[in-house]
């Protein structure tokens, strides 16, 4: 069957595709939950799966190319391979997680609501496993698009404005990558198909790869393809809307946006900058890591004065973003590491942290931290929770996020010394604004907002021991996880050696 | 053999993992007593296979026990190791034996706490006795790091333990935010380490060819970074201000990590490299001055504080800056010395204190005590042996460890020496004048703490009487060569673990020695120092009545006020963070940033409302604006 | 006949056609101006086709000398369709508005 009818890369795009325009469909909320819960599971076996499936021989398995509009020089072409794949399954784990934890929020026309969810969903598979540009493309709007919408339907009171922000900044990056993916398309050699067919130029990757591009072009183009990616991070100073997004959009959006769509544009650099330009890389390194550095340092200190709950996570998570997106572009082979193990691990912590807060917002109706106080009273477990999944945030040893920060850092410091004492004063201002944010939400005395709080129910229980497990899991053992993406940050390494 | 071992080590750390999962996810069905049993037999048992790795080690074995790969990459490969050695062993059976104690006095300690709460306490306690394991144990400096930071943690944790009090939580939070301070150097000494050499291990660190691969520069600045995570953990300047205000956790653990164990990890983690510091003689200067300087100034601050567990955290502080001097001045074993005896008789003290607070439900001041002697008699007797063994009186421990490093000061520089005596003879003051102020003349409680003082109950005093033998006799493994020959069998047991930095003392002679005579005359001073400030502590304080007379000399209120170290670093440090952060808030995010996009947004209205004047609506203007654009454009075709 | 008449001739309905667009405010008049237009660029066409049947082009390519004879047949149609529609429309116009003046009409403001 696998190989001959699916390929993995196809069963993990088409089966949110089609139950995600199937939901549409089916106009009763509560079936089309069970629906996308159902579909999300089964993606997620899938994606499970498909990692005993990594060696080379089953290469059939994992790749796949159909014929589309051939006469551009464009094929259906899409693959998992090693840096993709761990990100399909972070992808994969996302979704049904954040299905059970908002399980119980209602949502007003809720069948287009996981409609739409489930397209996203796909549309992120692609952009993952897409091994040709316009493909890419096609992939990386069919999963900003549905979020637009998801934030100006079912987002909070100032939803329009933020949405218009977001819209503004991601669709701004967006089409300046689409003038250079088409400039760097037509500077790539023509293709032949097996039937004879001749397209003057191809989106493939590997001829993107290989597209005769002069030093001074690369450089104009890089920035085209850089604020795309930047904006998505974000990086340093294109993150504005970020905060007010993840604090307007419903929870489950932002998760996804925060958790695995921030990682499209660290995937983007690392799949399609680097190896296109890798000249203009070099060139801009510096440029790069002064921003990533700034942004790092800049949000923390931001973190520390928020009140908003909400927001407080967002700048925390563009502070960590900053230093993966920094130790891309050390390049060497420690620092690619850590970021290829850091997407995943800052994937699973963000989404802990933002069902968490979810948890406390609902139970309360409240997000400012000044307004809170004294949960861990009455909600001794869910407390608990918080504290393990913050402390994975701050990066503490034997969670997930250590090992990421660490080879980071490590192999930041082998680039340069001045630039991680720099950025590691992070590991300082993240303790601060997480040891505060513990001690204003969850100690101290009860007051009337947090009088009547209850503790978490046995399915936000459930999924919060999960991904603490995956914290854990991964924090003792990583190198699993190491293992699974070596050749990535070979081959990407090789890239810029040469 | 090898295999035995490898699987014994493994499991001294793992049994108190058990016993915090035991208690963490069963604290809602175990009684206070399993709670309790669990969490003492734990490290019970961690104390019986120390004490056989100790035996098997002390036959001159070493081993490094590979579990498996932390983190392989090409460039550098970490392992989850562990290493069994005379140092590390010596150690775990430090943790292990003051540990198992302090559960036990826990115990009865924590008796008033609800189940839930006691059962949350003993594992915290349990993963406490964990990371530090992980700490001693591990055999490279990534491990070291996850032990470290752990302690880190559950100290934060035990700190903040009664969290309704908003004060306990500030403390908590101050600890782990000045240990993360430190922490930090120490990461990036482990980062310099990974670039330069691309290995952690000690082994593979310390080995000949890696060290020659080492500059001047590299060295200095690893070590430099290294004591800076020792400064953090250890509560040395400029970290030190968390210590005190750690004592907002409760008693026994104020015992257990912040005197007895976690606090001394910055000197095992110095031990333990003692080779690359005795290579950086420059860093070796700073940790000597940081480790004096730290030691006066607490004894300065102990001298007048009126809490009794703030007694003895500056007291700790101040005993800390000594073992850092010891090593400042190579005196490595001195200062392994000396944790082992402070964590005897420090430990004793906290634990009579806490034996004491706990008969006066929670009474922490000293002006409210007095005349207990005759109430507890097992709690004032072994507390009087910790005081004495602190002010290093001999025979008791206290004596030897602080002789012997005193003395190496003095071969190194006598002004070392002169002022660490001084600040002995202060300690020996401040810690009789607590004596005196708790147990000598009359109680000046309330009738109601009167009526009910008592002894406290057996698992409080058999840890109490333990740890005072100990106190006691401990001193006596490491007797000076000037009493009896090869007395000093802690050095005999250690010298494996300092054989290289001997053998570079001896090639660079780097060594002064001291006669006997020098020596006796050394511990004379000493001796009648410390005597002199018993005997003024005593007649100052042993019938002290309160007065509400305040002293408001300049000198009394700067030490009563700490020197003001806190304030200082509030106006210096935290106040412009807080006021950069705001301005990032307020100033350059909406302002500057969210300025240029709404901006952009705005300039876009704008424009747009401009160009709306074209759209009248007319039929007929549209139309005349189409011929208009035709005859351009034929005027563009056929005339340009 | 000289070519040039032709197209002086097409040139001036042409641009009668233009100026009773723009200047007109019946919808009829304005109208009828288009397919003055219209009728202006058909005779042009015709012309043309008519002076280059005798060239050598016209001997080589069977459909040379009917092109654009053919376009005016399209035009003729479009036209007349266009009348169709275009009255149809008026009609409605009128029905509702009682006026055929053109800038009455300037609903498409605002």
């Amino acid at each position: 069957m696998l190989g001959t009818y699916f390929t993995f890369p196809e069963l993990l795009i088409w089966l949110p595709l089609v139950t995600g325009i199937t939901c549409f469909f089916l106009g009763k909320e509560k079936l089309a939950k069970d629906v996308a819960l159902i579909a999300s599971l089964i993606t997620l076996g899938i994606s499970l799966i498909s990692l005993c499936y990594t060696d080379a021989k089953y290469v059939t398995y994992n790749y796949v190319s159909y014929v589309w509009l051939k006469f551009v020089g464009n094929t259906f072409y899409v693959g998992l391979d090693s840096t993709g794949r761990l990100l399909t399954l972070l992808t994969a784990i996302a979704f049904p997680m954040i299905f059970v934890a908002t399980y119980k929020t209602k949502q007003q026309k809720g069948a287009s609501f996981f409609g739409l969810m489930l397209l996203m969903q796909a549309g992120l598979m692609g952009v993952f496993s897409a091994m040709d540009a316009l493909l890419f493309y096609f992939f990386w709007e069919l999963a900003l698009i549905p979020a637009y919408f998801l934030c100006s339907i079912w987002g909070g009171e100032k939803r329009i404005q933020a949405t218009f922000k977001f819209f503004v900044y991601t669709f701004a990056g967006s089409l300046l990558m689409l003038v250079g993916i088409i400039y760097v398309y037509l500077h790539t050699p023509g293709r032949t198909f097996e039937d004879g067919t001749y397209a003057s130029h191809s989106f493939a990757l590997s001829s993107f790869y290989t597209s005769s591009l002069s030093a001074p072009d690369q450089n104009w183009l890089f920035w085209l393809f850089f604020v795309a990616f930047a904006v998505k991070m974000p990086v340093f100073p294109f993150h504005t809307w970020q905060p007010d997004t993840y604090d307007q959009a419903p929870t489950g959006v932002t998760m996804v946006l925060s958790g695995v769509m921030v990682k499209m544009g660290l995937f983007g650099v690392i799949r399609w900058l680097i190896p296109i330009f890798p000249l203009a890389t070099l060139h801009f390194t510096h440029t790069v890591m002064i921003l990533c550095i700034i942004g790092i340092i800049y949000a923390s200190c931001l973190a520390i004065v928020q009140d908003n709950l909400k927001k407080l996570v967002a700048y925390s998570s563009i502070a960590h973003i900053g230093l993966m997106c920094a130790a891309i572009f050390a390049m060497n082979e420690v620092s690619v590491q850590g970021v290829m193990i850091q997407m995943f691990n800052h994937g699973i912590n963000i989404i802990a942290l933002w069902i968490v807060v979810e948890i406390i917002e609902r139970k309360t109706g409240v997000k400012n931290i000044s307004l809170l106080g004294g949960v861990a009273q009455k909600a001794p477990v869910l407390s608990i929770f918080l504290v393990v999944i913050a402390l994975a945030n701050i990066a503490l040893p034997l969670t997930n996020a250590f090992v990421g920060e660490f080879l980071m850092f490590t192999g930041l410091y082998k680039y340069n010394g001045w630039y991680t004492f720099a950025a590691a004063v992070s590991v300082i201002l993240s303790a601060v604004y997480t040891l505060r944010m513990i001690q204003k939400v969850f100690y101290g005395k009860t007051n009337p907002v947090t009088e009547t709080i209850t503790d978490i129910s046995l399915n936000e229980k459930l999924i919060l021991a999960v991904l603490v497990v995956v914290i854990f899991v991964v924090g003792v053992y990583p190198q699993p996880f190491i293992n699974l993406t070596k050749e990535g940050v070979n081959s990407l390494v090789a890239v810029l050696k040469s | 053999m090898e295999n035995v071992l490898q699987k014994i080590a493994g499991w001294i750390p793992l049994l108190p993992l058990i016993g915090f999962f035991i208690n963490g996810l069963g604290r809602n069905l175990l009684s206070k007593k399993a709670a309790g049993f669990i969490g003492s037999i734990t490290v019970l048992f961690s104390f019986g296979l120390s004490l056989y790795v100790f035996f098997i080690v002390n036959g001159g074995n070493t081993y490094l026990a590979h579990y498996f790969d932390f983190i392989n990459l090409a460039s550098f490969k970490i392992g989850f190791d562990f290493k069994i050695d005379q140092l590390s062993s010596l150690f775990l059976l430090i943790i292990t034996g003051v540990g198992f104690l302090i559960h036990v006095y826990s115990t009865s300690y924590m008796a008033e706490e609800p189940p839930k709460d006691f059962a949350k306490y003993f594992s915290y306690l349990n993963l406490f006795i964990f990371s530090m394991l992980l700490l001693v144990l591990g055999g490279n400096y990534v491990i070291m790091f996850i032990g470290w930071e752990g302690v880190g943690l559950c100290s934060y944790l035990l700190i903040g333990f009664w969290f309704k009090d908003t004060n306990n939580t500030n403390a908590a939070n101050k600890a782990f935010i000045m240990n993360r301070i430190g922490d930090l150097g120490f990461l990036l000494a482990i980062f310099w380490l990974l670039a330069k050499i691309g290995t952690v291990s000690y082994d593979e660190v310390f080995s000949a060819v890696n060290l020659a691969r080492l500059s001047v520069t590299d060295i200095g600045g690893i070590t430099l970074l290294m004591f800076v995570g020792a400064t953090g953990k250890s509560a040395q300047i400029p970290l030190y201000t968390w210590l005190p205000d750690a004592m907002a956790g409760p008693t026994p653990v104020s015992a257990l990590i912040h005197a007895a164990t976690m606090v001394t990890a910055g000197i095992y983690m110095i031990a333990r490299s003692n080779i690359l510091y005795t290579m950086a003689p420059a860093t070796q200067v700073v940790v000597a001055i940081t480790g004096l300087a730290t030691a006066v100034l607490a004894a300065t601050i102990a001298l007048k504080q009126n809490d009794i567990k703030k007694v003895l955290a500056y007291s700790t502080v101040s005993q800390l800056g000594y073992m850092f001097l010891g090593l400042g001045v190579g005196a490595y074993t001195g200062a392994v010395f000396h944790v082992m005896t402070h964590a005897f008789f420090k430990a004793l003290l906290f634990l009579g204190a806490g034996s004491v607070i706990h008969a006066l439900h929670g009474e922490q001041d000293l002006r409210n005590m007095g005349g207990l002697k005759k109430y507890m008699s097992v709690t004032h007797v072994t507390f009087l042996i910790g005081c004495i063994a602190i002010s290093g009186i001999p025979p008791f421990s206290g004596f030897f460890s602080k002789d012997e490093i005193l003395a190496a000061a003095f071969a190194k520089n006598p002004v070392y020496w002169g002022i660490g005596v001084i600040t002995a003879a202060m300690t020996a003051f401040y810690m009789f004048r607590l004596y005196a102020m708790t147990f000598l003349g009359k109680f000046r409680g309330t009738h109601d703490q009167e009526h009910h003082l008592h002894e406290s109950p057996p698992a409080i005093t058999f840890p109490l009487i333990a740890l005072a033998v100990l106190a006691l006799i401990g001193g006596w493994v490491g007797i000076p060569e000037v009493f009896l020959h090869s007395g000093h069998k802690l050095e005999q047991f250690l010298s494996p673990v300092f054989a290289q930095t001997n053998t570079y003392v001896e090639i660079h002679h780097l060594k002064n020695e001291l006669s006997h005579n020098t020596e006796y005359i050394l511990m004379g001073t000493s001796v009648v120092l410390g005597i002199i400030g018993i005997w003024y502590a005593w007649t100052r304080f042993s019938k002290y009545e309160r007065t509400d007379l305040k002293s408001t000399t300049g000198v009394n209120n700067l030490l009563e006020n700490k020197w003001y170290v806190d304030e200082v670093y509030d106006s210096a440090i935290v106040n412009p963070l807080k006021s950069i952060s705001l301005f990032f808030n307020n100033v350059v995010e909406k302002k500057i940033i969210d300025g240029f996009v709404n901006g952009v947004g705005r300039a876009v209205n704008y424009s747009s409302r401009q160009l709306r004047w074209l759209q009248s609506g007319q039929v007929g203007a549209y139309v005349l604006l189409m011929v208009i654009g035709m005859l351009l454009l034929f005027i563009i075709q056929l005339f340009l | 006949m000289d070519i040039k008449a032709y197209i002086a001739l097409s040139l001036t309905l042409f641009t009668i056609g233009i100026i009773g667009v723009l200047v007109r405010r019946n919808a009829i008049i304005v109208f009828m101006c288009v397919e003055l237009m219209l009728n202006a660029v058909n005779l042009l066409l015709v012309a043309f086709s008519k002076m280059h049947s005798a060239s050598i082009a016209a001997k080589t390519s069977l459909t040379f000398a009917s092109d654009a004879q053919i376009f005016v047949f399209f035009i003729m149609i479009v036209a007349a369709a266009e009348v169709s529609v275009g009255l149809a429309i008026i009609v409605m116009m009128y029905r509702n508005t009682h006026s055929i003046d053109v800038n009455f009409l300037n609903r498409l403001k605002n």
